[in-house]
């Protein structure tokens, strides 16, 4: 009882958390922010003052403008990521469980090969090949991590393939096209949208990291991993500029995992994850 | 059971040959041309003419079917390239940075291993009071928080304001205890849940209840029955955290300044040295796919019903 009504405030200051920042990403170029790229020796390393609220870093950029400025690229970056793989292992995957046979065994021998690498390790194979930057960084996410999403929803649709409802509806001539819109779908859509919010901060962790590397965003774009690869020399001097950053990912990707654990309970209370997500 | 070990080792040779043809594949995707890369490797201006005899002394104009037999017949005599860059044989650069960070992801392991178990237990044995939600909400700290900036924030305390740890480098076990906490947070994180999840779920299973029914002493049932039964998931999931630890080290090595494989890869990645890159993501693999069946034959050391499924078949 205790533990519903906490987790129920955890959720609301989780989607307030993160409704604060997508609007402050969203609406960057409109809030009279200073330009986050614009290069000012003269106030290098400033102290927060009326002009700069959180100061400015090396270069004397504006580091509010440029963590807000940021967002949009941590957080965009993440979206597209997951449009990418939600959209490519949804259709890999319940062709697969679908089709079966031969179509289903050599999918599924593709995605063993995938994850036979330890995820990280590939991810920067393929940034190596490809080369850096973001859009990279991006396709590499992608790459190391749509096996594990088509495995999963493979599992999914051959639960529910032998489902009553959609036995009975092929009983009654759906045509194979209607069968997958209109009744496996929906059933499948709300799994599949738990196990990404579950995964977004994640992917973030994993965009973010690959940029504080240096293999993905490229300067003068901010982003937080960026940010936090920027200061990090500082750490003697100026330790703040590697606060704000770090702080930055860490409050979201918290506020995404909250929300991911409670929308996968509320699913779980609904008896509607499938065995096939373990 | 030597069969069953014999049978998975035999499985490796597929998965290795099926890795193999992957990278292949995707590195003669790549964009750059390897006789280009060759001819600057030994100084020779590109004219075409030479372009086009590095591409024959390459093997670059053979069928690709051809191409990949030579790449593999080298890669068996452990062969993997010169460098792009430094012009040196690949294998012997990535050997030499490899025990760094294998003792780095190995003391990951252990020290996830030794704050998970005990934590794991404290959580189960205590649902739902205090004690477990503190440790719920060390998972999501944990599994929230960049390893990277972590990193810089352990850095900050005991070595800038504490002045307690060396802030980064090799040497004694004071240099480990950074850079093995930042590498295990996550690890830990998952597994006490993990663990937690797993215990509670024996708890209430009959075998227990049959335990109970027998007058079998509370204490016995938790330590031996429950806890037996509750590892043998825990055993496999090492798989899962060795590969984040390999991961993970990437971020850690170049943190602390670890000199391992996973900061001279970084390096490599930026030069677009695809010979170093071949080599790393091959050896991280292999190193990857051979713990995996040692926790698989392990597993099956613990777990009776793996074996003997095993030898039926």
């Amino acid at each position: 009882m205790m533990r519903g009504m906490l987790d129920r405030r955890i959720v609301r200051v989780s989607l307030l958390i993160l409704v604060l920042v997508g609007g402050a990403a969203f609406f960057a170029p409109w809030l009279g922010l200073p330009d986050p790229e614009e290069v000012n020796l003269a106030e290098k390393l400033a102290a927060p003052s009326a002009q700069h609220l959180l100061g400015t870093d090396h270069l004397g950029r504006d580091v509010l403008s440029r963590l807000i400025f940021g967002s949009r690229v941590s957080i965009g970056s993440v979206f597209a990521i997951l449009l990418l793989i939600v959209g490519f292992s949804t259709f890999a995957g319940s062709l697969a469980g679908f089709a079966g046979g031969a179509v289903d065994s050599a999918l599924m021998r593709i995605c063993d090969i995938f994850l036979t690498f330890p995820t990280l390790i590939l991810a920067m194979f393929f940034v190596g090949v490809l080369g850096t930057g973001l859009t990279n960084v991006i396709l590499a996410i992608f790459l190391t991590h749509w096996a594990w999403y088509a495995r999963i929803v493979r599992g999914i649709v051959l639960s529910l393939k032998s489902r009553e409802f959609v036995l009975a509806a092929r009983v009654a001539g759906t045509s194979r096209f209607r069968l997958v819109v209109r009744h496996i779908l929906p059933s499948l859509a709300p799994q599949v949208l738990v196990l990404a919010t579950l995964d977004i901060g994640h992917m973030m962790l994993h965009v973010a990291g690959l940029s504080f590397l240096g293999l993905g965003v490229q300067p003068p774009l901010p982003e937080w991993g960026v940010m936090i690869g920027d200061a990090r020399q500082f750490i003697w001097t100026q330790p703040q500029l590697l606060l704000y950053p770090g702080l930055a990912i860490f409050v979201v990707v918290m506020a995404f995992n909250l929300l991911g654990d409670a929308m996968r309970d509320a699913l779980d209370r609904s008896g509607m994850l499938e065995e096939a997500v373990k | 059971m030597i069969r069953f070990i014999i049978r998975r080792i035999l499985l490796l040779i597929p998965i290795l040959l099926c890795v193999s043809i992957f990278v292949f594949l995707i590195l003669r995707m790549a964009k750059g041309d390897p006789a280009m890369a060759y001819l600057r490797l030994s100084n020779i201006p590109p004219t075409e003419q030479a372009l086009m005899e590095a591409r024959i002394d390459l093997g670059l104009d053979k069928p690709i079917i051809a191409q990949y037999a030579d790449w593999m017949g080298r890669a068996l005599r452990l062969d993997f390239g010169r460098s792009y860059v430094t012009g040196k044989p690949v294998l012997q650069e990535v050997l030499y940075y490899f025990p760094a960070t294998l003792r780095l992801a190995g003391a990951g392991l252990l020290f996830t291993m030794l704050i998970s178990i005990p934590l794991g237990v404290y959580a189960a044995l205590r649902k739902d009071r205090a004690g477990d939600h503190l440790t719920r909400l060390f998972a999501f700290f944990g599994v929230s928080m960049p390893s990277f900036w972590f990193g810089f924030l352990l850095i900050y305390l005991f070595a800038v304001k504490l002045g307690w740890l060396p802030p980064m480098g090799q040497g004694g076990l004071a240099h480990m205890i950074m850079p093995v906490m930042t590498l295990s947070l996550m690890s830990i994180a998952i597994n006490v849940r993990f663990l937690r999840a797993n215990l509670l779920e024996n708890i209430r299973s009959r075998s227990t209840l049959y335990a109970r029914a027998r007058g079998v002493s509370e204490r016995r049932i938790v330590w031996v029955h429950v806890m037996r039964n509750s590892m043998i998931p825990v055993v496999t999931a090492i798989g899962m955290h060795l590969g984040e630890m390999l991961g993970g080290a990437v971020f850690v090595e170049n943190i602390f300044s670890w000199p391992g494989v996973g900061r001279y890869a970084v390096q490599a990645v930026f030069n677009r040295d695809y010979p170093v890159l071949q080599c790393f993501i091959l050896m991280m693999t292999i190193v990857f796919v051979v713990c995996n069946l040692m926790i698989d034959i392990l597993y099956a050391f613990i777990d009776p019903r793996i074996r003997l499924a095993g030898e039926q078949r």
